[in-house]
């Protein structure tokens, strides 16, 4: 294991951004921080710039719109950088996959390196994905 | 005008990267700290779905219009359902009208306690914040209890409810409202009455009735202001009129009585669901009537959403598609408001201004001051405006 990852695994540091989402599940990766789920006791918590990040967790279709907007984020995150996609918009395009405003999915613009499908995916889920994903960089 | 907007700082908010919600952009033009003009753009959230809408199914659209917004994912359905029960000129079975009732006013409360606890969150009161967050938790339990999932509910149907309440999950359902009841009523008193919280937020943001009928604001942001619109009582439908509760209004249209009107509507709410409980419990009945074909026509319908009035509108030319369907969203209505209450204001005050409407304000995410005049350029992030706004609650704390 390399020293970067080593350090990296210690207390993830998560950007979210929505790429064109029904924001439910941005609404239950804040419901992650909540007195219920509590994230924050496993050094994770969210952050306010992708160059502080160490996981990008993307929502949504990722719209025509916001495609260079995607690729720009994830160019300034700090590599080696995981990126989440979370949702069915992000993993397949879900319901609007069809639609002309399609950018996505998320693994045609930027590498995935694990999927939390559901729409949404409960908070429990996305937990569990995280934890998988530990296990992953072990 | 153009060499004076070009002598004025622009603090470009947005437009991607949002902490929560859809990503927009807004421009403040500021001289020195204070906002004189703003200017919105929309457009990184487009998902087609009106387009969409026309490519599916009469029943599948009811779970695409259910994805325009994770938040009020049954105020769209409902409206939905509305227009096309309007189109028909179907009615639907009473245990359906009053589930419909009991999920809607339950998406009422979740909506409006996230709201407070982000209000919260945005002024330094994280305490606000994790209560707010934590008393949201036991409704997304009864959502789980009814309907099998804590968001996108999948309830409604042309014609009835997919899903009924069963009689064994009533008492739970009592229990969790009862509990709620106490816990809304502390965190009520508690925001209310704290001397800070109404230093930072009266005289803030303030709309008029003149700007509310200019613009045509619609929900909780017009009736802060004192006009009382409301579709479940203007224009009643579902089991509304055989309920009784009230419609708050407030008087100052600042960001403080846009407060208290939502924290006292998840009372209202908290009635019409145990009114609703106490109709359908032993009672039993259909939830849904058959409909087969839906035959050429219009159709309209509203539905009183958290935000406001969410109306759709649909046509049909007797296919099993609609050939035309339009929405329109509240905050569609709300966030052009910005232009008179963002106006005249200080920039840390400007993140609880775009909150109070409750639009998507999560574009706040990263902003950037260039000031034009001397070609100095500064980067603003979203973190830093909320710093600036826990900076002015600080001072105030200090004050008092």
């Amino acid at each position: 294991m390399s020293l970067k990852i080593k350090a990296l695994k210690k207390s993830l540091w998560v950007y979210h951004m929505s790429g064109g989402s029904c924001n439910n599940c941005d609404i239950e990766i804040l419901a992650c921080l909540d007195p219920r789920f509590d994230i924050e006791r496993f050094g994770m918590t969210l952050v306010g710039s992708p160059r502080h990040a160490d996981v990008l967790l993307c929502t949504g279709i990722i719209n025509k719109k916001c495609v260079e907007r995607v690729k720009e984020v994830y160019a300034q995150t700090a590599k080696p950088c995981v990126v989440v996609a979370i949702g069915a918009c992000s993993c397949s395009g879900g319901i609007f996959r069809d639609g002309y405003q399609m950018g996505g999915p998320l693994d045609k613009l930027i590498p995935v390196d694990i999927y939390i499908p559901g729409c949404p995916p409960k908070p429990e889920a996305m937990i569990a994905g995280i934890v998988k994903l530990l296990e992953k960089l072990k | 005008m153009a060499e004076d907007k070009k002598k004025k700082v622009i603090v470009p908010i947005g437009p991607y990267h949002p902490l929560l919600e859809e990503p927009e952009f807004f421009a403040l033009y500021c001289d020195g700290e204070k906002v004189v003009d703003v200017d919105w753009q929309a457009g990184y959230n487009h998902r087609a779905i009106e387009k969409l809408s026309e490519a599916k199914h009469w029943d599948q659209v009811t779970f695409l219009v259910e994805r325009i917004c994770g938040i009020c994912s049954t105020s769209h359905p409902f409206a939905y359902c509305n227009a096309v029960e309007d189109l028909l000129g179907a009615s639907v079975p009473e245990r359906a009208r009053y589930i419909r009732c009991i999920i809607g006013e339950l998406e009422r409360i979740h909506s409006h306690l996230l709201w407070v606890g982000l209000a919260g969150h945005f002024l330094g009161y994280n305490t606000v914040f994790m209560w707010a967050w934590k008393y949201r938790e036991p409704v997304l339990d009864m959502f789980e209890i009814i309907t099998g999932n804590r968001n996108h509910y999948a309830m409604f149907k042309i014609g009835g409810v997919r899903r009924n309440i069963e009689e064994e999950d009533m008492p739970a359902l009592r229990r969790v409202l009862k509990g709620l009841k106490v816990q809304l009523e502390m965190l009520t008193h508690a925001v209310l009455d704290d001397p800070v919280l109404g230093a930072r937020l009266k005289g803030v943001g303030v709309l008029t009735k003149e700007h509310i009928k200019n613009f045509g604001a619609v929900g909780p942001v017009a009736r802060a202001s004192g006009i009382g619109g409301d579709i479940r009582k203007d224009d009643p439908y579902a089991a509304y009129p055989m309920l009784d509760f009230k419609v708050i209004t407030a008087e100052h249209g600042d960001v403080f009585d846009k407060a208290v009107v939502r924290l006292l509507e998840m009372f209202e709410s908290i009635k019409i669901i145990e009114q609703s409980l106490d109709a359908i419990e032993g009672k039993g009945g259909d939830i849904q009537t058959e409909i087969r074909d839906i035959p050429p026509g219009e159709g309209i319908g509203r539905h009183e959403a958290p935000r406001g009035e969410c109306f759709h509108y649909i046509k049909s030319d007797g296919t099993n598609r609609p050939v035309r369907h339009k929405i329109r969203a509240p905050s569609y209505t709300n966030i052009p408001t910005f232009k008179a209450s963002c106006i005249g204001q200080m920039i840390p005050d400007v993140a609880i201004i775009l909150a109070g409407v409750d639009p998507c304000y999560c574009c706040t995410e990263r902003v950037a001051v260039y000031d034009a005049g001397n070609k100095k350029k500064q980067m603003y992030d979203f973190s830093r405006l909320v710093e600036m706004s826990r900076q002015k609650t600080e001072k105030i704390k200090k004050e008092i």
